[in-house]
C-alpha cells in the first residue's frame, strides 16, 4: 500500500510539472472562459462543453496514456527490479497520469465557470452530470490506452490503434447505429437502441447531459421504453454503472496483460 | 359631493330595481340548518325575481336544482352543496343570476349527460364567481348563453381517466363571455369552447388537465390572453378558428407523446404574440394553418420549438426568441412557403461583421437529424452526438433533404427583449 | 544464489534461451558474455522477474520465482538505459525507491560521493545528461546493500573516470561477499574482475566455470583470444 501511495504521489508530480498538461489545463481555461465571455447563454456554454467531452477528452485521455506508457518503459523496468508487485505499478502510473487530468479538465472548465456561476443558476444537474461524464471518460480512455501500449510493442501500432478506437467511439460507433435505425426501422429497436448506446462510453457521457437538457421536453414522444429508462433515475443509475464498468474492464484486462508481460 | 353623488346613484339603482321587479320589494332568504328553510329546494320554490338567497355554511346534499328566477345565489362561510357522485347540481334558466361564493361538489359522472355542477342554460347576464368545484363531472357549463362572466373560480378535480372527467369551463354556442382568473385542475379539458363569438379569456390558470389546458374549436374573434398553461397532457388545441388573438400566455411543462404547448389546426389569419412557451415538448405545432403572425413570442428549452406541417403557407414568425430548444423548426416537406425573418436563434453560428445587430449568413432552423427523428423515433438517442453534428453540418453545406427556402435570411445578433 | 533450471524463453518464433541449466554462487564475480543477441539479457531479466520464462525455474537463494516480488530487496539492478521520470529531481527519485523499498536507513551512499551527484541533487531529470544519469543509474544498483547486483553492461555510456569508480566498487563490493553478476557484449576493462565466465551463445551455455579454466582450455593468452577462439570454434 506504501508502494503504491509513493508512486501515485510521484507519477502524480511527475505529471503535474510536465508542459503538456500545463497546455491541456490552459486549453480548457481559454476555451470555457472563451466561451463564457462570447454568450450568456448557459445552454450553448453546456452544449460546446459536452462537445469538448465527447471529442478532445476522449483523443487527449487515448493519446497521452499510450504515449505515456511507451515513454516511461525503462523507468517501468528499473521499478519492476525493486521489490514491488507490477499490479501496484499499474495502478499508481494510472492513477498517476489520470488524477492530474481529471483535475486539470475540473479546473480549467471549473474556474472560469465558477466566475460566471450566475449564468448557470437553473442548469445545476446539467453542469454536474458534465462534470462526471468528463471525469468518466478520462478515466476510461486512460484506462483504454494503458490496456492498448501493454498489449502493443510496437509503438505506431499502438499509437494507430488509439487513433482508431478514438474515431470508432466518436464518430463511427454512432454512424452505425443510425444505419442499423434505419435499415431495421420496420422492427422495434427501442431496447437494443438503448443497449448499443450503453456499450460506448461516449454515448453514455452524452446521455448523462441530454437526459437533463433535452430528453425531458422530448420524453414521450420516443415512447414508453425510452420514457422508462430515461424518464426514470433507474436510467441514471444503470449509465454510470455502467461507465464504471467501462474504467474497470479495461484496466482489469490492461493489468493482467502488465502482469504477464515480459519487459 | 362624492357622497351625494352616490347617494343618488344608490337611489337610481334602487328606483330601477323597483321597476324592474314590478314593485315587489325583493327579499332575502337566508338557508341553513338553524334556519327556517333547511334547504335551497325549498329556497328556489318560494324566491322571485330579484331575491337573493343566502346559503350559510352546512353540507347541502342536493341535486338537479333549477333556478328559474332572476336571483342571486350566495353562499355565507362556504356552504357545499354536493351532486353525491350522481346527479347534475345547479341548473340555471333565467337572465341576470348571480352565483357566488359556494362550493359546489361531485357532480357525478354520466355517459349520456353532461352533469356539471353549475350549468348556464340559454341565458344572458348571469354571473359566476368566486366558487370553488371539486370532483365534478363538469365545473362550469354554458350552452347558447351571451353576456355572461366566469370568473375567480376554483375548479378541481382528480379523475385518472378522460371518460370519468368532464371539461373544466365548457362553453357551447355563446358569445361575449368573459372568462377571467379562474384556476382550472384535474379536469378532461381546462377550458372548453365550440362555437363561441367575440369572449375574452385571461389570467386563467389551467394544470394537470387530462387533455387541453384550453381547447377551442369554431370560435372566431375571440381574445386569449395572460393565461397560464402548465403540465396539461396536450397542451392547448385550437381547431378550426379565424382571427384568434393569442397574446402573452404562458405555455409551460406540457410534455408527452402527443403533447404541445400550442396545437394550431386550420387556423387562419390568428395572431400569435408575447406569449412564452418554455419547456414543450411542442412549442407550436401547425397544421393546415395559414397567414398567421407569429411574432415576439420566446421559445425556451423546447423538444421542438416549431413544428410547421406541410400544408401550412403564408405564416409569419418575425422577432421570437428560440433559446436552447433541442430543435428549432422541423417539418414534412422539402418546400416551404412560410416566413421566418429577424429572429434570434441561439444555435445561430453565423457572424455579424457590419455590425448591425444582423447576422450576414441565413440560419437555416431545420436540421436534417430532426427530419431523420421524425420519420424514425428510436434515432433521437443519437442527439446531439458527434456523428450526428457531421450529418447537420454536410446538410447545411449541400441542403438535400430540408427546405432550402426555409431559413431566416436576417437573424438577429441579439436575444430580442 | 542463483541457480537456473532448463531455463527455456521463446518471443514468438524466436528462441532466446534454448534451456539454460546454470548455477551462479554467492561471492563470486561473475561475468555473462556473449553476442548480441545470445540471451544474456533475458537471462538477466528472467532473474529480475522482468521475463517470465517459457519453461524452467530460476532459485534466488533457494526461493524459486513464481511471480513473487519480495525476493527483488536482495537485489540491486543497473539496467543498461537509465530513465526516470522527466520532471522529477535526482533527489525525489531516490526519495521515490526508498519509499518503495520501504528502508529508511544504512544506505551505501559512497558512490554518491565518488561521483559527486550531490550537486546534482536539486536538478530534474530532463535537465541531465546522459553519462550524469547512468551514474545515478549506477548509484541506485548499490544503494540498498543489496546481497546480489545485477549489471547490465555497467560500463556504457560511463566516461572512463566513472567506469574506474565503478569497478573500485565492484571489486569492493565482492569482497564484502556479495554476489555480483554483470554482462557486455564487448570486452571491457571490466572484464578483468571476472572470476567466473558464462559464455552465452544463440540461448545456450556455450562454457561456463572458472575464468583460468577458460583460458587454460583454449590456450590462449587471455580472456578476450579465449572468448574469440570459442566463437570460431563454434562457428566451425
Amino acid at each position: 500500500m506504501n508502494a503504491l501511495k509513493s508512486i501515485i504521489k510521484y507519477q502524480v508530480h511527475d505529471t503535474f510539472r510536465s508542459k503538456w498538461l500545463v497546455v491541456y489545463t490552459l486549453f480548457f481555461v481559454v476555451l470555457s472562459y472563451g466561451l463564457l465571455s462570447f454568450t450568456n447563454d448557459s445552454n450553448k456554454v453546456i452544449l460546446s462543453l459536452l462537445n469538448i467531452n465527447m471529442i478532445v477528452i476522449p483523443l487527449t485521455s487515448l493519446i497521452f496514456g499510450t504515449i505515456y506508457l511507451y515513454n516511461n518503459r525503462d523507468y517501468i523496468i528499473l521499478i519492476l527490479s525493486q521489490p514491488i508487485n507490477r499490479k501496484t505499478l499499474f495502478v499508481g502510473l494510472y492513477l498517476g497520469l489520470s488524477v492530474p487530468m481529471v483535475l486539470s479538465f475540473l479546473l480549467g472548465t471549473g474556474l472560469p465557470i465558477l466566475i460566471y456561476i450566475r449564468n448557470f443558476k437553473e442548469a445545476g444537474t446539467v453542469l454536474l452530470n458534465l462534470f462526471v461524464g468528463g471525469v468518466f471518460e478520462t478515466f476510461i480512455f486512460v484506462s483504454v490506452s494503458f490496456l492498448i501500449a501493454t498489449m502493443n510493442e510496437n509503438k505506431m501500432k499502438g499509437l494507430g490503434l488509439a487513433i482508431f478506437l478514438w474515431l470508432f467511439f466518436t464518430a463511427l460507433y454512432d454512424g452505425l447505429i443510425l444505419i442499423t435505425l434505419q435499415v431495421l426501422r420496420e422492427y422495434p429497436l427501442e431496447i437494443p437502441s438503448i443497449i448499443f448506446t450503453i456499450l460506448n462510453p461516449i454515448d453514455l457521457s452524452r446521455l448523462l447531459v441530454i437526459l437533463r437538457f433535452d430528453i425531458s421536453a422530448l420524453m414521450g414522444y420516443t415512447g414508453a421504453v425510452f420514457n422508462q429508462f430515461l424518464g426514470s433515475g433507474f436510467g441514471m443509475i444503470v449509465s454510470i454503472i455502467s461507465l464504471a464498468v467501462w474504467c474497470v474492464v479495461p484496466l482489469f484486462f490492461g493489468l493482467k496483460t502488465f502482469s504477464r508481460k515480459d519487459f | 359631493m362624492c357622497l351625494i353623488m352616490s347617494r343618488i346613484r344608490n337611489s337610481v339603482l334602487i328606483l330601477f330595481l323597483f321597476l324592474s321587479t314590478d314593485f315587489i320589494f325583493p327579499k332575502t332568504i337566508t338557508v341553513g340548518k338553524n334556519e327556517k328553510i333547511k334547504s335551497i329546494k325549498q329556497a328556489l320554490a318560494l324566491c322571485e325575481d330579484g331575491d337573493v338567497i343566502r346559503i350559510t355554511g352546512g353540507f347541502y346534499p342536493e341535486s338537479n336544482l333549477v333556478v328559474t328566477k332572476q336571483i342571486s345565489l350566495l353562499g355565507i362561510d362556504l356552504p357545499t352543496i354536493s351532486g353525491s357522485r350522481k346527479e347534475r347540481i345547479l341548473t340555471v334558466r333565467a337572465n341576470n343570476v348571480a352565483v357566488s361564493g359556494i362550493h359546489f361538489a361531485d357532480a357525478g359522472a354520466s355517459f349520456v349527460k353532461d352533469n356539471a355542477a353549475v350549468k348556464l342554460d340559454s341565458v344572458t347576464g348571469c354571473a359566476i364567481e368566486n366558487n370553488e368545484f371539486s370532483n365534478n363531472f363538469f365545473g362550469i357549463y354554458l350552452g347558447k348563453s351571451w353576456n355572461c362572466k366566469i370568473r375567480n373560480n376554483k375548479i378541481i378535480a382528480s379523475q385518472k381517466a378522460q371518460t370519468y372527467s368532464g371539461n373544466g369551463i365548457h362553453l357551447w354556442y355563446c358569445k361575449n363571455i368573459i372568462i377571467e382568473g379562474n384556476t382550472i385542475d384535474g379536469h378532461r379539458d381546462g377550458i372548453y369552447l365550440e362555437f363561441v363569438r367575440r369572449s375574452l379569456i385571461k389570467n386563467n390558470f389551467s394544470t394537470r388537465n387530462l387533455r387541453y389546458g384550453l381547447h377551442f374549436m369554431f370560435s372566431d374573434s375571440c381574445e386569449y390572453s395572460h393565461n397560464t398553461f402548465q403540465h396539461n397532457s396536450a397542451g392547448v388545441a385550437v381547431m378550426f378558428t379565424h382571427h384568434v388573438q393569442m397574446h402573452s400566455n404562458l405555455f409551460i411543462n406540457n410534455w408527452g407523446g402527443a403533447s404541445f404547448g400550442l396545437l394550431l389546426k386550420e387556423i387562419t389569419d390568428g395572431k400569435i404574440y408575447n406569449n412564452k412557451f418554455v419547456r414543450n415538448t411542442c412549442g407550436i405545432y401547425l397544421e393546415g394553418s395559414n397567414r398567421n403572425i407569429v411574432e415576439h413570442n420566446l421559445f425556451e428549452n423546447n423538444g421542438w420549438a416549431i413544428r410547421l406541417m406541410a400544408n401550412s403557407m403564408d405564416n409569419n414568425f418575425m422577432k421570437n426568441n428560440f433559446v436552447g430548444n433541442s430543435f428549432e423548426v422541423t417539418t414534412n416537406n422539402t418546400r416551404n412557403y412560410n416566413t421566418f425573418a429577424n429572429n434570434y436563434w441561439s444555435d445561430y453560428q453565423g457572424y455579424d461583421l457590419n455590425k448591425d445587430g444582423i447576422g450576414e449568413t441565413p440560419h437555416h432552423p431545420v436540421k436534417l437529424f430532426s427530419l431523420l427523428v421524425e420519420k424514425n423515433r428510436p434515432t433521437l438517442l443519437l442527439l446531439r452526438s458527434f456523428f450526428v453534428e457531421l450529418l447537420n453540418t454536410a446538410e447545411k453545406v449541400f441542403p438535400v433533404l430540408t427546405p432550402e427556402t426555409l431559413v431566416d435570411k436576417y437573424p438577429e445578433m441579439s436575444f430580442i427583449k | 544464489m542463483i541457480r537456473a533450471e532448463k531455463l527455456y524463453k521463446k518471443y514468438g518464433a524466436l528462441e532466446a534461451l534454448k534451456g539454460l541449466d546454470v548455477e551462479i554462487k554467492s561471492n563470486t564475480l561473475t561475468y555473462i558474455v556473449g553476442p548480441n543477441g545470445s540471451g544474456k539479457t533475458t537471462f538477466i531479466k528472467s532473474v529480475l522477474g522482468l521475463v517470465k520464462p517459457t519453461s524452467g525455474n530460476i532459485f534466488v537463494d533457494g526461493t524459486k520465482l513464481n511471480g513473487i516480488y519480495n525476493y527483488r530487496a536482495k537485489i540491486g539492478y543497473m539496467p543498461q538505459i537509465a530513465s526516470f521520470p522527466e520532471n522529477l529531481s535526482v533527489k525525489e527519485v531516490l526519495t521515490l525507491l526508498k519509499e518503495i523499498r520501504n528502508v529508511n536507513e544504512k544506505f551505501d551512499d559512497e558512490l554518491i560521493h565518488l561521483l559527486n551527484l550531490e550537486k546534482e541533487f536539486e536538478k530534474r531529470i530532463k535537465t541531465l545528461s546522459g553519462g550524469t544519469k547512468q551514474k545515478l543509474n549506477a548509484v541506485i544498483a548499490f544503494l540498498f546493500n543489496p546481497q546480489i547486483l545485477i549489471l547490465d553492461e555497467p560500463s556504457a555510456g560511463l566516461d572512463p573516470v566513472s567506469s574506474s569508480i565503478l569497478k573500485d566498487k565492484i571489486l569492493k563490493e565482492k569482497n564484502a561477499g556479495k554476489t555480483i553478476l554483470f554482462t557486455s557484449h564487448i570486452m571491457s576493462e571490466l572484464e578483468e574482475l571476472a572470476e567466473e565466465i558464462i559464455f552465452l551463445l544463440e540461448g545456450s551455455i556455450c562454457f561456463a566455470g572458472k575464468k583460468d579454466e577458460l583460458i587454460a582450455m583454449t590456450g590462449e593468452k587471455n580472456l578476450e583470444r579465449a572468448i574469440a577462439n570459442l566463437m570460431v570454434g563454434e562457428k566451425v
